[in-house]
């Protein structure tokens, strides 16, 4: 296979034929802001945050789905590229709920990762406040549509590893929306393998492991009463 | 089916031909104002009037003046009939008797039908759609069999490179390029598709174009399929237009009835079938990446190209898509050269153009004008001027992806290159003449509304961004927002239209951008004051409370950073100092 050699922000790259931009700006160290894109399943060019400068070319073009070819000389950081970066940002954290504070996912989350990398500390647009429901009736996962950002990485993951096809998107839009099977709840879409694919890909809290949430923090008053009473009781003593 | 069959066929019609003509428009505008009733209360009055024998009632295509329907034209008297009623018939039956009568008619000589120059709707509103025998009589597929028995395929592209035919569906890419790109790349399998998604607002051509004169597009389907080497063709038309289907699918059956379509045509080695796929309602289908995902039974969302669909196109085979109206003038152009068709039109824009004429305008229809015809002269004087006796404010063209074109501009010829160095587009041939009682932000206001609710989800920047501007284009109709609103507005416009990933959200942004260039002030007159004393964008004084206090806290950390760099730095260089 023959290599080509361009340039990425100024430094010489050499890559493989029909590797991508993105690949080559990774083995060349330079990091591009991806969202939609997961190593192992293929790139649909969705989030747009991979966006980058070819020169000669008018249009920016995502990095995750265009090939490189021999000459090209490539930007992945300019003015231009890091304010519409920005703007999408702040566009897709005003679009559903992202609320770090209470979301199973903060401090392991990809959005809240590059929002701090992209330094997007506040929010020019008005929050949304959509309502969106939480799917809970797996036994073991559940789907808060709340914290979706739609990359449909759960989409792929579901169709071309597990080969499940359980997930899918429906509605247009800003309604779009990730469903299971025919639109059904979770505990009902059959083909649905229970592998945990979907969680794993997830970038954001969107899909969760049950038991990880805020919400399902619960109690067991009962303990408090026992380590009270435990010594008096004689319960600590194990029988003979 | 040989040539000879096909002269048959045309002599036995041209022989059969009754010495009146009674032209009743079935197409789907005048079929809603009854034109059913009036076409079978005609036959019945013909019938009752004992002229059977020369006087022919013919179900035809679009008659242009859909605003005046129902339409019915008398030949050879030259007479044409508005809002006809089903009990005018006996009326109009007893002129032809030469009784004197006193029914709504217009003048042919007007304006709006002689300044047009019909080459795609040569055939609508004269021949019966749901005849092919009507067709062949107009030399229909004369030009298919000539490409198919003397032409090499190379020879088919060339032709067409040489007319200068531009895709007609709103890019305006060249049509013989991109049938050469399609025949030049290899493959066992190539499909052929037209694009009959029409979607736009206020766009009627292509569906009138199908209802009208079918066999026209899917003649022109076979030439382009010989041309680039396909076997199979698909016409992906919208549901909502069940007309078109209907008379579709009559046409492709007689087609295959007769062998013009099929295994063999015309005694070649040609084969050549066309299927039907039916849309089912979402405007980005019309998308052609989009529209082949559809066709392949997937969900309508686009992809990134390249790869283009010449390339890779459907199930991954080279595909050629073009649409209703660039294949409707490739008949034309094989029947009578590609030279006479490079005649028509502007320099860079050859032949001619349908345009659907709505909106505040008199005569509303369907017009076919060479390129390069000013806007004024459409609009004026074959539209007539604005209704009501209001004035023309502006003209939209190119539906939600297109742009105004305000009065001061209106001398402007309909071409590619002059409609986009205005901010519009040619489009599909939506045409919606505005007035002074039309508020221009709320037209962009109503665009970006369609396009929010036409967006597939698929990518960012349209499907959140087309929420956010319609959010503050809404904002600035209730008077609730500020000049910063207003510059949010442009750079969210901006972003859209550069970062989206497929035509909808690239034009998203268009009607806005377009009304914003032209009729700022009307932007600028429901605008309030910031709450936060004047705006100055430098001047960051004028930030509110809470933006300031950011900027300080990341001015202050930046400045941190930097100190301890320096400091690390001044560290490194004086270790080995005091080492020695």
């Amino acid at each position: 296979m023959a290599a080509k050699t361009l340039t990425i922000d100024g430094r010489q790259v050499s890559a493989e034929e029909g590797a991508t931009i993105l690949q080559a700006a990774e083995e060349a160290g330079a990091k591009i802001p991806t969202l939609c894109h997961l190593d192992g399943i293929y790139d649909v060019g969705a989030c747009r945050l991979c966006l980058v400068e070819v020169a000669g070319v008018p249009k920016l073009l995502p990095a995750c789905t265009t090939k490189v070819a021999e000459g090209m000389d490539v930007r992945t950081d300019s003015e231009r590229i890091r304010s519409y970066r920005r703007i999408n940002f702040e566009l897709l954290l005003a679009e559903r709920n992202h609320i770090c504070a209470v979301c199973v996912a903060n401090g392991h989350c990809e959005l809240q990762t590059l929002a701090y990398s992209l330094g997007v500390d506040h929010v020019r647009y008005d929050y949304r406040f959509p309502r969106w429901e939480v799917d809970t009736t797996h036994s073991l996962f559940g789907m808060d549509h709340n914290r979706c950002v739609l990359c449909s990485r759960c989409v792929r993951v579901c169709w071309h590893i597990e080969g499940a096809g359980t997930k899918n998107v429906a509605g247009r839009g800003a309604q779009s929306r990730i469903i299971t099977d025919l639109n059904m709840p979770w505990k009902h879409a059959d083909s649905c393998t229970s592998c945990g694919k979907c969680v794993q890909a997830c970038p954001t809290g969107a899909l969760f492991h049950k038991g990880s949430t805020v919400g399902e923090m619960e109690r067991d008053r009962s303990k408090l009463e026992f380590i009270v009473t435990a010594r008096e009781k004689g319960q600590w003593i194990a029988p003979d | 089916m040989t040539l000879n069959d096909l002269h048959l066929i045309q002599a036995r019609e041209l022989a059969g031909k009754k010495k009146i003509i009674l032209r009743c428009c079935m197409a789907a505008g005048c079929m809603s104002s009854g034109s059913a009733n009036v076409k079978q209360r005609l036959e019945q009055a013909v019938a009752e009037a004992g002229l059977g024998q020369e006087v022919e009632v013919r179900g035809v295509g679009c008659l242009k003046l859909c605003c005046e329907g129902p339409l019915v034209q008398a030949d050879p008297q030259e007479v044409l009939y508005i809002k006809v009623t089903p009990e005018n018939a006996p009326t109009i039956v007893a002129t032809l008797r030469g009784e004197p009568a006193d029914l709504p008619q217009t003048d042919l000589n007007a304006p709006f039908f002689k300044r047009q120059l019909s080459v795609v709707l040569a055939n609508s509103g004269v021949i019966d759609p749901e005849r092919i025998e009507d067709y062949i009589a107009a030399e229909g597929y004369q030009a298919l069999h000539e490409v198919l028995t003397e032409a090499t395929p190379t020879e088919v592209v060339e032709t067409m490179v040489r007319s200068g035919l531009r895709g007609r569906g709103g890019a305006g890419f060249s049509t013989g390029i991109k049938w050469g790109t399609v025949a030049k790349t290899p493959g066992s399998r190539k499909y052929v598709i037209c694009n009959a998604d029409e979607g736009d607002p206020g766009a009627f051509m292509d569906r009138s174009v199908l209802e009208s004169d079918p066999h026209s597009v899917l003649e022109g389907m076979a030439i382009a399929a010989y041309a680039v080497g396909a076997d199979q063709g698909f016409i992906y038309v919208r549901a909502e237009y069940p007309l078109a289907i209907s008379r579709l699918q009559i046409a492709i059956k007689q087609a295959k009835q007769l062998g013009v379509l099929g295994s063999g045509i015309f005694e070649s080695p040609f084969n050549f079938s066309i299927d039907i796929r039916i849309g089912a309602g979402a405007f980005v289908c019309g998308e052609e990446t989009a529209l082949m995902a559809s066709v392949e039974g997937k969900r309508g969302t686009p992809r990134p190209r390249p790869p283009f669909p010449a390339e890779s196109g459907l199930w991954g085979c080279p595909t050629l898509i073009n649409n209703v109206e660039t294949l409707a003038n490739v008949p034309p152009i094989y029947r009578k050269g590609a030279a006479w068709f490079a005649g028509i039109g502007t320099e860079k824009s050859k032949g001619t153009k349908v345009f659907a004429l709505a909106g505040r305008v008199k005569n509303t229809g369907l017009i076919e004008v060479p390129m390069g015809t000013t806007v004024r002269t459409i609009v004026e004087e074959m539209g007539g001027g604005a209704t009501g006796g209001g004035h023309i404010k502006a003209v939209q063209t190119g539906g939600p992806s297109g742009g105004c074109i305000p009065l001061p501009h209106l001398d402007t010829p309909v071409d590619y290159e002059s409609l986009g160095r205005l901010g519009s587009i040619m489009g599909s041939g939506g045409m919606i003449v505005m007035d002074d009682t039309t508020h221009m932000v709320d037209v962009a206001r109503f665009f970006m509304e369609f396009c929010m609710d036409e967006s597939c989800g698929k990518c960012v920047p349209c499907r959140t961004g087309t929420v956010q501007m319609h959010h503050l284009l809404c904002k600035i109709m209730a008077r609730k927002a500020t000049p910063r609103d207003l510059e949010k507005l442009q750079e969210l416009c901006d972003m859209v239209k550069h970062t989206s990933l497929c035509g909808l959200g690239q034009t998203a942004p268009n009607p806005t951008l377009s009304t914003l260039r032209f009729f700022r002030h009307e932007y600028e007159a429901l605008l309030q004051p910031d709450t936060f004393g004047p705006h100055r964008t430098a001047d960051h004084a004028s930030l509110p409370a809470a933006e300031t206090t950011l900027l300080h806290l990341r001015q202050t950390y930046r400045a941190r950073a930097v100190e301890a760099t320096t400091r690390a730095a001044a560290e490194t260089t004086t270790t080995p100092t005091t080492a020695k």
